[in-house]
């Protein structure tokens, strides 16, 4: 199955300057073996993803059509074939 | 003619002064790492070609440290990062501290000190770090406390001479020491007072700020703690105060002359409770007997109100002759003294917050 991941410009320098990164997966997947994939495809965009132990940086967030994953079942959110992921991050602070 | 430059991390950015071999008059560009808190950097002389590095963290994306051969121009780091804990740590780097390249005499050593307290060592001139495991597996571990910063390794000191031996520092948890190569570690805080303990004399859980040494006198190290300022003779095994003669024995930073041993640069505030400039006034002090006495520097430095402080490593010396002292504050002000500390020279001014400088003369 095909996943796609939106890049937000910031981090397309870790993505080759992809805007979208697509991935295909073997079985069922989720937002952890998206990740997993992205460990392969693209070190330099997933470790800004994700922390040294895999959970997903405090003020990184993705969403699935419109949802927040922390708001579903985080890294193991289960993801439909053409699943469109966007990740965007919370900007706050002064 | 030689070129010295000038590291200046910021909470915001990196910006990199250059001067000539006389130091006066200063270029200033940036900011690179833009957004990304610039918490350590360090400059490699050792190699045929300077090595710097920036050590970053973005709120957002995690930190990471860089290194660049062509001094600042294009900066790179490895796709799988330089520093990272193995599984088994369960934890994640949060923030480099420190990045300090090793004795001359070992090409390619590098060490970096990690919140959370955690040091760890690159053979490969900075690229990636091992943790070191036998800190990280330290059973007091578990007690040492946090500071404001965060519970962090902020010194890394190598034993110019013994590549067996080493201090580190942390905040909070003191000073420890290795004699055998980084196998195991102690705690080396005795005569450092921890008013904020139960008991003041704790073995460990000391709140150092900064450790300084010279590698002429290996065995004589200096600390500015949490109200403190120490000296000891005999590598760490007992530290008597120095703070007579200072207008507080509160403050971050401490130097050492990069050619005399005696001489030592602090930035006191006025106290835990009140982190501003002592009298209002930015003042480098200077001692020149190892801390027996002490004077204040501040010629070119700004003789207006100063209520901006000079956190730990924004404070520090380059290898010059004579010798360059350089200082950044926390409304974003940085000073260059290419005379030892007697005379000041703005190099910038309305950056961000300064966390740290570091400056080499470069041949």
């Amino acid at each position: 199955m095909t996943v796609a991941v939106k890049i937000p410009t910031v981090l397309r320098p870790f993505a080759g300057g992809a805007e979208c990164v697509r991935l295909d997966l073997d079985g069922d997947a989720t937002v952890g073996a998206v990740f997993a994939q992205l460990e392969q495809d693209h070190p330099a965009l997933r470790r800004r993803l994700t922390d040294d132990q895999g959970e997903l940086r405090r003020h990184v967030n993705v969403f699935l059509a419109g949802d927040n994953i922390r708001d579903l079942k985080g890294l193991h959110t289960p993801l439909p074939d053409g699943a469109e992921l966007l990740i965007l991050p919370s900007v706050a602070g002064g | 003619m030689s070129e010295t430059v000038l590291l200046i991390g910021t909470k915001k950015g990196l910006w990199i002064g250059r001067s000539d071999e006389a130091r006066r008059l200063w270029t200033v560009e940036g900011p690179q790492f833009e957004m990304q808190g610039v918490y350590s950097v360090g400059i490699d002389t050792r190699g045929e070609q300077p090595r710097l590095f920036a050590g970053g963290t973005s709120e957002h994306w995690g930190p990471a440290v860089f290194h660049s051969d062509d001094l600042g121009k294009t900066w790179d780091e490895p796709p799988q990062g330089s520093i990272g804990f193995p599984a088994d740590a369960d934890a994640s780097v949060e923030r480099v501290w420190q990045i300090q390249p090793g004795p001359p005499d070992q090409p390619g050593v590098v060490y970096a000190g990690a919140q959370p307290s955690s040091l760890w060592k690159s053979t490969d001139g900075g690229v990636t770090f091992d943790l070191v495991r036998a800190l990280w597996d330290h059973p007091h571990r578990q007690d040492w406390g946090a500071g404001f910063g965060g519970q962090a390794i902020h010194t890394v000191l190598p034993h110019p001479t013994d590549p067996d031996r080493m201090s580190v520092a942390m905040s909070t948890g003191g000073v420890y020491q290795t004699t055998d190569g980084g196998a195991s570690w102690s705690p080396a805080n005795h005569g450092i007072k921890a008013y904020f303990m139960p008991d003041p004399d704790p073995d460990f859980g000391q709140c150092v700020h900064k450790l300084a040494g010279h590698p002429d006198a290996p065995d004589r190290l200096f600390a500015q703690n949490h109200h403190g300022v120490y000296r000891s003779d005999d590598g760490g095994a007992i530290w008597k105060s120095i703070a007579d003669g200072l207008p507080s024995d509160f403050g971050f930073p401490i130097a050492v002359h990069p050619h005399e041993p005696d001489t030592v640069y602090v930035f006191p505030l006025i106290a835990d409770g009140n982190r501003i400039p002592t009298d209002a006034s930015c003042r480098v002090f200077r001692s020149r007997d190892a801390g027996a006495t002490w004077e204040p520097l501040t010629k070119g430095l700004p003789d207006v109100p100063s209520y901006a402080p000079v956190l730990r490593d924004a404070l520090c010396v380059d290898q010059g002759t004579p010798a360059g002292v350089y200082l950044g504050t926390r409304d974003g002000c940085v000073y260059a003294s290419p005379d030892a500390g007697d005379t000041w020279t703005e190099v910038a001014r309305h950056l961000p917050d300064v966390l740290t400088v570091r400056a080499a003369v470069l041949p």
